[in-house]
């Protein structure tokens, strides 16, 4: 290995680590809100691949059914509950909020798409297709089991993914897709060439993780929003309101998960099924940064990214096997050395 | 009352035994409609449906056609392969999409002692006293050779390789390595990456660095672009080489440019329109793109649902020899079906004039593969 290749490892790392780190935020905010390790994420990043795909080749995207589908089951669940708790005079709030929001995005796209819009609108398109699912899923999924062990939720959330998987087949079709990229600036770097793309991801992922940290650190939002994760009994005495510091977690991951898909589009094929694999090395990466820090989960997942890179040069049937053998020794050492937080006692 | 519900149960069971009564062939077809393998896997299916259109009857005997999706997973195809032979009482099994799972398929074959037909290419059958199963594909060895013939051909010497980390790359790395004495190659990388990796960059700058003059990919679909993406983003200036694996049009949206100029070798059929007349292969795989475009109202591209369309082929050539002798839905039958497989001669198809015999696998030779070139987006015949 010389220093050039190094160099080109190195950079190549970091482009994919960028991308596991912004679904690594995602999946840490998620987290910290709801208690949910949310599988699906890597998929929603895909599905915005796949959307942009369909939208660049003036086809509408599944996502459009998808989202109709989600916001009547999701209404649907919301009318009856309310109903069962006597809250009717809320009736109509929950269908703005469930129905006709959602279905009103479905239709500005439907709209759009006649008259052939530019890039950025297909970008913001896809975003705005794609957001509205996991809060959706949250309403139908997750909701009714919110106070349920982490386990509970995790062993939802796997099967919710392998859900979600079937639907991107039936939406999207077997095929791979690879969009135009963003840009087509490429600078040199101590002699070795760097994409525009690239560095696009690298900033989405810096620009993220410091604004959430500070969202979370310094506004009141956000503190509300983590004491939910403390405690939801107890914040629910504070008057804050759980399930609505889900949604705002549950949209503020997708917006997250939304731009890694478009970032990733145009530098590899995305499948319908790709978004596991993402998802589980951004997994790995945010469990590096014991699921609980921004700055930590993004660090942990460009390491995981040069890893990959790395381990790709030296033994490319063995890369995956490296990657995941990479969690025993984090994991020991983070049992290791944290104290444990007694989160799981009856309330 | 109770007469009643007993009379209707009757006629129930009357109406699920008839079927078993009119003595149809019964085809247990499997394919990967989802998982991994769907890309392959849904071409697959589709040419059987065509296939059966084409020829829905036997010797005046109706063939009832049941297929069941495996996931890309070879326990489920181990599954569907049970209960397509135990419950459903197939006469014969054809699949499916992905090698490993075919694999696995043929060991129920051979363990429960059903004729198969296999449409992925295997490279050595479970070991079983007798022989159950045949494979329609070229096999990679060959499809490996062709393409390594062109190599001495076009004057290269070094040739890096880079391919899927399943069987399919082992078969075509083993298949280049066993090329290499006769037509005075080296293959001097062995690179692998999976279908959902998001980046090939390691490995092609591993394979950069051993000077090739050319490269073989041994992916397959869509995802057999990446390399050839990398290669191009890296600089290559030298050739690319492929198998039939990559021919489907989402290969050629995806790759573009990069992909630009690959040479593949493909069975006859990919660039049916442009073989002379006197090849074997031209009027039967128009007669296919026909009845392929009449099925599903899409033009046919891709060599997957045709290997489906040559198996049908072949059951059905050897049904109407082994329905001399004995019966649909007995054990007899299925005996009979696999030794008249066994003894094809001579039999066209789209890809390949098919021979088979006892002991092995493929029944093919060399005028199953063309070679192909990528220009301007089209395959073109390249003899």
């Amino acid at each position: 290995m010389t220093s050039d290749i190094a160099a080109i490892l190195g950079i190549d790392g970091i482009a994919t680590g960028a991308v596991y780190a912004l679904v690594a935020i995602g999946t840490v905010l998620i987290f910290t809100v709801t208690r949910v390790i949310f599988i699906p994420f890597g998929d929603i990043a895909a599905f915005t691949a796949l959307t942009l795909a369909a939208l660049d080749a003036k086809r509408f995207p599944g996502t459009g059914a998808l989202v109709v589908v989600l916001a009547c089951l999701a209404t649907l669940i919301e009318i009856i509950s309310l109903i069962r708790n006597g809250d009717t005079r809320l009736l109509p709030r929950a269908l703005l909020f469930y129905l006709v929001l959602p279905l009103a995005v479905v239709g500005i796209a439907w709209l759009t798409m006649r008259i052939d819009p530019p890039l950025a609108v297909r970008l913001v398109l896809a975003l705005m297709l794609i957001t509205p699912i996991a809060p959706l899923l949250d309403r139908i999924v997750f909701r009714p089991i919110a106070d349920g062990t982490v386990l509970l939720l995790l062993t939802v959330s796997v099967a919710l993914h392998f859900a979600l998987v079937g639907l991107g087949l039936l939406f999207f079709g077997p095929e791979g897709v690879r969009t135009e990229p963003l840009t087509s600036l490429s600078t040199e770097f101590a002699g070795v060439l760097i994409s525009g793309q690239t560095m696009l991801i690298v900033i989405a992922a810096l620009v993220f993780s410091g604004l959430l940290y500070l969202f979370f650190d310094f506004t009141l939002v956000g503190k509300s929003l983590r004491a939910t994760a403390v405690n939801r009994t107890g914040s629910r005495l504070m008057g804050i309101r759980p399930a609505r510091a889900g949604t705002i977690a549950y949209l503020l991951g997708s917006l997250m998960a939304g731009v890694s898909g478009i970032l990733i589009a145009p530098v590899n094929t995305v499948f319908y099924d790709s978004g596991f694999l993402i998802g589980l090395k951004a997994f790995v990466g945010a469990i590096v940064g014991g699921m609980t820090s921004y700055p930590g989960a993004a660090i942990g997942a460009v390491g995981v990214g040069i890893l990959e890179s790395f381990a790709s040069f030296q033994s490319s049937a063995l890369k995956d096997v490296i990657v995941f053998s990479l969690l025993i020794p984090v994991l020991i050492w983070r049992s290791l050395a944290s104290l444990h937080s007694e989160e799981e006692i009856e309330e | 009352m109770r007469q009643k519900t007993l009379g209707l149960l009757a006629l129930v069971a009357g109406v699920f035994a008839a079927p078993a009564a009119q003595a149809d062939i019964t085809i247990g077809f499997v394919t990967s409609l989802s998982g991994n393998g769907a890309s392959i896997g849904i071409p697959y299916g589709r040419g059987i449906n065509a296939a059966y259109e084409y020829k829905k009857t036997i010797n005046g005997e109706t063939i009832r056609l049941i297929q069941l999706d495996d996931g890309s997973d070879p326990s489920a195809a181990t599954r569907n392969a049970r209960k397509l032979v135990e419950e459903e009482k197939v006469d014969l099994l054809i699949g499916t999409a992905t090698t490993p799972s075919t694999i696995a398929m043929a060991a129920v074959a051979s363990e429960l002692k059903v004729p198969m037909i296999s449409i992925s290419p295997v490279g050595k059958l479970p070991d079983s006293p007798e022989q159950w199963v045949v494979a329609v594909p070229q096999p990679a060895s060959l499809l490996v050779k062709i393409v390594a013939d062109r190599m001495k051909r076009d004057g290269m010497k070094n040739i890096g390789y880079i391919g899927f980390s399943d069987a399919w790359g082992d078969l075509v790395y083993n298949g280049a390595k066993a090329a290499e004495p006769t037509d005075d190659i080296k293959v001097q990388t062995n690179e692998r990456y999976a279908r959902t990796d998001t980046s090939v960059t390691a490995q092609i700058l591993k394979v950069m660095a051993a000077r090739p003059d050319a490269v073989l990919i041994g992916g397959s679909g869509t995802q057999g672009a990446l390399p050839l993406i990398t290669l191009s983003e890296r600089g290559f200036k030298g050739n690319t080489y492929g198998t039939v694996a990559l021919v489907n049009p989402d290969f050629v949206t995806v790759g573009g440019k990069a992909a630009e100029g690959i040479q593949v070798s493909a069975g006859p059929v990919i660039v049916a329109e442009q073989l002379p007349d006197e090849h074997f292969a031209k009027k039967i795989a128009l007669d296919f793109r026909a009845v392929y475009q009449k099925t599903h109202n899409i033009p046919t591209t891709d060599g997957f649902s045709a290997y489906s369309f040559d198996a049908w082929l072949i059951f059905a050539n050897a049904a109407e020899r082994a329905l001399k002798t004995a019966k649909p839905g007995t054990t007899e039958f299925r005996t009979a079906l696999r030794d008249a497989i066994l003894s094809t001669k001579e039999l066209p198809g789209v890809h390949a004039v098919y021979n088979f015999k006892p002991g092995a696998v493929t029944g093919v030779d060399e005028r199953s593969l063309v070679v192909v070139r990528l220009t301007g987006g089209v395959w073109k015949y390249a003899p």
